[in-house]
């Protein structure tokens, strides 16, 4: 796929960048130009806001059957994150066994290699996930 | 607003069929349509096609036109439509041909839907199916289409005690349904242990909990109620029609172990029809995975929310059951060409209502449902229909 598509995101997948609502304090990942809970009254008030990279594991899978990009990676673990800033977001969960994955456990985001473009083409990178130190 | 019923059924058997085309699929279940209305060509009003993804599964957009042209309405120049909403484009499909019928604007409209699904390989077929989720923000980071559905599974079992052998338990008996189906991709019962023991495609996923690839293609002939007297002594008539949409993404939902498009279509369509959910004796509901039958008989309301895993163990939703949840095998034994999912849905209660579901028909169905998704639930649809006598 075309290099802008992911050039486009690299604000969000490298500094977590999301908005906060100046209407309601709603946090959005990814940037929303209008507020899910506060429509019109949000327009204009969306400020940019960074993630601290914190949260909670609220449901994960372990992936057997791969992309063909995610094949040499299999099997590899899944999770939708809850931030602590309140929004949800999915990623891939590393430096864990999958058996010691429980819901609830405290996450935290690291920098990553997500894929690349074929055999010769451009990597992309992006957030990925960790247990938490401590 | 005028009433609209189905005159007309028709599919083609679902499976890997390697000798036949797109074309071949889409022409054979609406000639079987248009045969079963005995209407004339010159009597159609318009074509609506639900079809999912030909550009990517065959390279072939613009399959509105092709359809008609092969079924040889080119020289009427009908207006033809293709509809996407990704799994639920044949239910979406439905619905708007019963709008241009209700309005007054056409009396026999020709519904399609068809998925020709295995002229790719496994691996590409799976992320064409996985491009109904949110590409930018859920597949690119490595979740699968089965991968998602997986995660909606390990919280219900989480919040509810659902259990593997619940989910199994949908497997077990949509295969035993497809058994006495003679249209169906699958139709061998299995076992428990053949689902428990299958091997893992996300976790808690396996592979018998997941619905197959399929090619394959439904059609109904939809036509004004004063009118359909004229075709059909057997009229099904459609009570009601509910569709509803929610976030892309999974994890955007307010609740990961509940569709509320499903909730919301299903009130809409029983608001309009005027009954509740135990008025419905047959349902066809959208089982692409074990759970999502589960989290369908709970957001619909047949069973309390959390029951749905022993309510199936315990055989609610067998044939003749409380109420009879897949009768024909669902995506899951009938097979899923995404595209004629809900249009075969649509055929399946309608042959149940006239009493013609042979081996595994619903003893007293006169109300039917059918329930479709696109995505992880990002759109659902649900119809009810009424026999019309």
């Amino acid at each position: 796929m075309a290099i802008p598509r992911f050039w486009r995101e690299i604000q969000s997948r490298y500094n977590l960048i999301g908005t906060k609502c100046g209407n309601c304090g709603k946090v959005d990942f990814p940037p929303r130009a209008v507020c899910p809970e506060c429509g019109r009254k949000s327009i204009g008030k969306m400020e940019r806001l960074q993630l601290k990279g914190q949260g909670t594991v609220i449901t994960y899978t372990v992936i057997h059957d791969a992309p063909v990009q995610f094949e040499m990676m299999k099997p590899y673990v899944m999770a939708i994150v809850e931030m602590d800033e309140g929004v949800r977001l999915t990623s891939q969960l590393l430096d864990v066994k999958p058996e010691n994955v429980k819901i609830g456990m405290r996450v935290q985001a690291t920098f990553r290699r997500l894929g690349q473009e074929g055999e010769a083409g451009v990597i992309h990178y992006g957030y990925k996930f960790r247990p938490a130190a401590g | 607003m005028r009433e609209v019923a189905v005159i007309g059924v028709g599919q083609t058997e679902f499976g890997e069929l390697w000798d036949r085309s797109f074309r071949d699929l889409g022409i054979e279940a609406g000639l079987r349509a248009i045969q079963d209305a005995n209407v004339r060509s010159e009597e159609i009003d318009a074509v609506y096609i639900g079809n999912m993804s030909a550009g990517k599964f065959i390279d072939q957009e613009h399959v509105s036109a092709l359809v008609a042209d092969y079924a040889g309405l080119a020289d009427m120049h009908l207006p033809t439509v293709r509809i996407e909403g990704g799994g639920a484009c044949g239910a979406v499909a439905l619905l708007q041909a019963r709008l241009a019928i209700m309005s007054g604007l056409h009396d026999i409209v020709v519904v399609g839907g068809a998925e020709k699904m295995t002229d790719v390989g496994d691996v590409q077929a799976a992320e064409i199916l996985s491009s109904t989720a949110d590409q930018e923000w859920e597949s690119v980071f490595g979740a699968t289409f089965a991968g998602l559905y997986a995660m909606i599974a390990r919280r219900h079992m989480h919040e509810y005690g659902t259990t593997r052998e619940h989910m199994a338990s949908v497997a077990v008996k949509n295969h035993k349904n497809g058994a006495l189906n003679p249209e169906a991709q699958f139709q061998k019962e299995i076992t428990m242990e053949t689902v428990l023991h299958s091997p893992w495609v996300a976790e808690p996923l396996g592979v018998f909990d997941c619905a197959p690839l399929s090619d394959g293609a439904a059609a109904l002939v939809l036509c004004s109620m004063e009118k359909a007297r004229k075709f059909s002594d057997t009229p099904v008539r459609i009570a009601g029609s509910g569709q509803a949409s929610d976030t892309l993404a999974l994890h955007d939902r307010r609740d990961l172990t509940t569709m509320d498009a499903t909730v919301v279509a299903g009130k809409r369509a029983f608001a309009e029809a005027r009954c509740e959910p135990k008025d419905v004796q047959v349902a066809e509901v959208h089982d692409n995975f074990t759970i999502t039958e589960i989290l369908a008989v709970e957001d619909l309301r047949f069973v309390e929310k959390g029951k749905g895993g022993p309510a199936t163990l315990d055989g609610w939703t067998a044939l003749n059951g409380k109420v009879s949840v897949n009768p024909s095998g669902g995506l899951k034994a009938r097979g899923q060409p995404v595209g004629a999912t809900g249009v075969a849905q649509a055929v399946e209660i309608v042959r149940q209502l006239r009493g013609q579901a042979g081996k595994r028909q619903v003893v007293g169905a006169r109300r039917g449902l059918t329930h479709t998704l696109g995505g992880t639930g990002a759109t659902a649809v649900v119809h009810l229909f009424e026999r019309g006598d």
